[in-house]
């Protein structure tokens, strides 16, 4: 029920209500509303109860296991919340001078310094808002590159099929065209097919290392050569960076711009459409197209640092540092954490991925690719299931809600049919993940024997299985006065 | 197994082709790639008059799982979209072979056409990859 259906007129929250009402001087008489807006008139107990029952709705993180694969679904600590709502934080006006914000600018230039030395890269601009952006910065670099160089030819951006299909977006937003590379059996980039790819019309590769398969690309030497040798720019899509905190470092692999997803890796809050932050970092060559702003350190003081001094910048993305924020938050964290906690991060996101691989391979579910060891992730298919039973992944996603986990995801990547991408995370217990794999083994069961009850859950959630089809043919996102209708009917 | 119908030929990523003996052909997906497809909600199909290569991506077809390009079968020049489609998508599922067509193309070369998978072919490419 929408908090719309329990308005009544004139019901107010008396208590949160303004004694007096304010004279609006300053804005024009032909700019201001004539009509009140429309807004729900209830109680204050009404709004209350109303927003705690959404919350207990909610499947999330502090409730449930939540292995959605390649989104590191991983607890948050509070620490990151509280410390990045000091007062003096949240106080701050953007505008102020930078002699009025030495203390947050010091923890934007160590979360800069951070970020360098943790990905190996030279240089590091917080500014993109969000992981998309920051792809979007990252390639646009290497447009800027390349037209600095006089270079034009470069046209294509090759992406490996496994890719996220942000990649590609990115790429055509930027003005190029993607060129998909096929991924081998094993799960690596087909080196020969690349090598066929390549030429003076290469601009660059995306690549994600670990890739959404789950799996470290051996050949990363070999790729990096390929497309060097031709004149292309290697792009790390960070967004599997959690794999590999601490242990390998992108720019060690020889790539030129990375993005980061601090909500993934640096355990900042995911969803709800943002805030997010997707911080770029770039090679000696990439640094002068950084995004302003950046915090520069003389010895003394902390400065922006914007288009006057960074020319050749490819500007800017935001009004102002980013999503401060955040930003903060994934400094706490990153400071929590130290240079032995991020290589922990690591140690147990892959522990827990294999692990969790090992014990459902060992209840007699396939693995996509079982001779390889994990990354973070991993890959079962359930096509054995959906042929002997007709039970599909989304079903056995969907009977994992009433079993209280929240389900890997589906269908992505492309590659392996019937697939569930599993990533439990460093922050799960042992426990928690032989629960899933308890859970797993039951809902096989049930497939086999009572397939209806699969193919027809979720049975215990406030909604039952949505309409898919109907959810993307007809938005219907916007609620209008007299409009209302009950989306479970 | 999904249907075959034998007087079409295939392509190994999933397209059909008919031979409407009027020099031109109608192009769209197999029953076996809507099955894994599933429900399939918007199709950007190529505008008249577009000339395309052999294998070039040319349309894209949306479904609840994924969105997945379609290449064109041979090169040539797009005669007609099926524009029943973007009201109708769901013909796709519904009848892959007959109403679900995609776009019908004027090939450069009509030969190109018998280099194409017959039905066994092409059902041996789907077994492989079971």
């Amino acid at each position: 029920m929408l908090i719309y259906d329990q308005s009544r007129p004139g019901r107010r929250a008396s208590a949160q209500a303004p004694l007096t009402q304010p004279e609006i001087t300053e804005i024009p008489a032909g700019l201001r509303r004539r009509s009140r807006p429309a807004l729900p008139e209830v109680s204050e107990m009404q709004a209350v109860r109303h927003y705690t029952r959404l919350s207990q709705k909610n499947f999330s993180i502090d409730t449930h296991f939540y292995p959605l694969g390649s989104c590191t679904m991983k607890y948050n600590p509070r620490a990151c919340n509280s410390l990045a709502m000091l007062p003096g934080f949240l106080g701050r006006h953007p505008l102020a001078p930078d002699t009025h914000g030495q203390g947050v600018m010091a923890c934007l230039h160590d979360l800069q310094e951070i970020l360098k030395a943790v990905t190996g890269m030279h240089a590091v601009s917080l500014a993109p808002s969000a992981g998309a952006q920051g792809e979007f910065a990252g390639v646009a670099m290497i447009r800027a590159y390349h037209k600095a160089r006089g270079d034009h030819a470069r046209t294509e951006i090759l992406v490996p099929d496994a890719a996220h299909g942000t990649n590609p977006a990115s790429a055509v937003m930027c003005g190029f065209k993607a060129r998909e590379i096929p991924t081998g059996s094993d799960g690596d980039v087909d080196l020969d097919a690349l090598k066929a790819a390549v030429g003076p019309q290469t601009a660059g590769i995306m690549l994600t290392n670990p890739s959404t398969v789950g799996v470290f690309d051996r050949n990363i030497q070999a790729i990096a050569r390929t497309v060097h040798d031709a004149g292309g720019l290697l792009y790390y899509d960070g967004a599997n960076l959690n794999a590999i905190l601490g242990k390998v470092r992108p720019g060690d692999m020889g790539f030129d711009v990375i993005h980061m997803n601090l909500h993934k890796t640096f355990s900042t809050p995911h969803g709800g459409g943002g805030p997010g932050a997707g911080p770029v970092g770039v090679s000696p060559r990439l640094e002068p197209f950084l995004p302003v702003p950046l915090v520069t350190f003389d010895g003394d003081a902390y400065h922006w640092q914007t288009e006057r001094e960074r020319p050749d910048s490819i500007g800017w993305l935001t009004a102002f540092g980013g999503n401060m924020g955040i930003l903060l938050r994934a400094y706490v964290y990153a400071r929590m954490l130290g240079r032995e906690g991020m290589g922990r991060v690591a140690d147990f996101a892959t522990l827990n991925a294999n692990y969790l691989m090992a014990r459902l391979r060992e209840a007699g579910f396939e693995a996509a690719y079982p001779e390889r060891r994990a990354s973070h992730e991993f890959i079962v298919t359930l096509k054995p299931e959906s042929r002997q039973f007709g039970v599909n992944a989304m079903d056995f996603a969907k009977r994992l809600l009433d079993y209280g986990y929240h389900a890997p995801t589906t269908y992505f990547p492309l590659l392996v049919p019937e697939c569930l991408l599993i990533e439990p995370t460093e922050t799960e217990s042992k426990e928690d993940l032989d629960g899933f794999v308890e859970a797993m083994i039951a809902i096989r069961r049930e497939a086999q024997e009572t397939p209806d009850l699969v193919k027809g859950a979720p049975h215990s959630m406030p909604v039952r299985r949505l309409d898919d089809v109907r959810a993307a043919r007809q938005l219907d996102l916007a609620w209008r006065p007299g409009t209302s209708e009950d989306i479970n009917g | 197994m999904s249907d075959l119908p034998s007087e079409l030929r295939y392509t190994k990523t999933h397209e059909w082709v008919k031979d409407n003996g009027d020099g031109t052909l109608t192009v769209g997906i197999t029953d076996h790639a809507q099955e894994a497809l599933g429900d399939i909600v918007f199709v950007e199909a190529p505008e008249a008059g577009r000339a395309l290569d052999a294998e070039e991506a040319c349309a894209v077809v949306e479904s609840v799982k994924a969105a997945s390009d379609i290449y064109s079968p041979l090169a040539g020049e797009v005669i007609e979209a099926n524009a029943t489609l973007t009201d109708t998508p769901d013909a796709i599922n519904t009848s892959p072979y007959g109403d679900g067509w995609i776009f019908r193309i004027a090939p450069a070369d009509m030969s190109a056409l018998d280099a194409l998978l017959d039905a066994a072919a092409y059902e041996k490419v789907v077994e492989d990859e079971a």
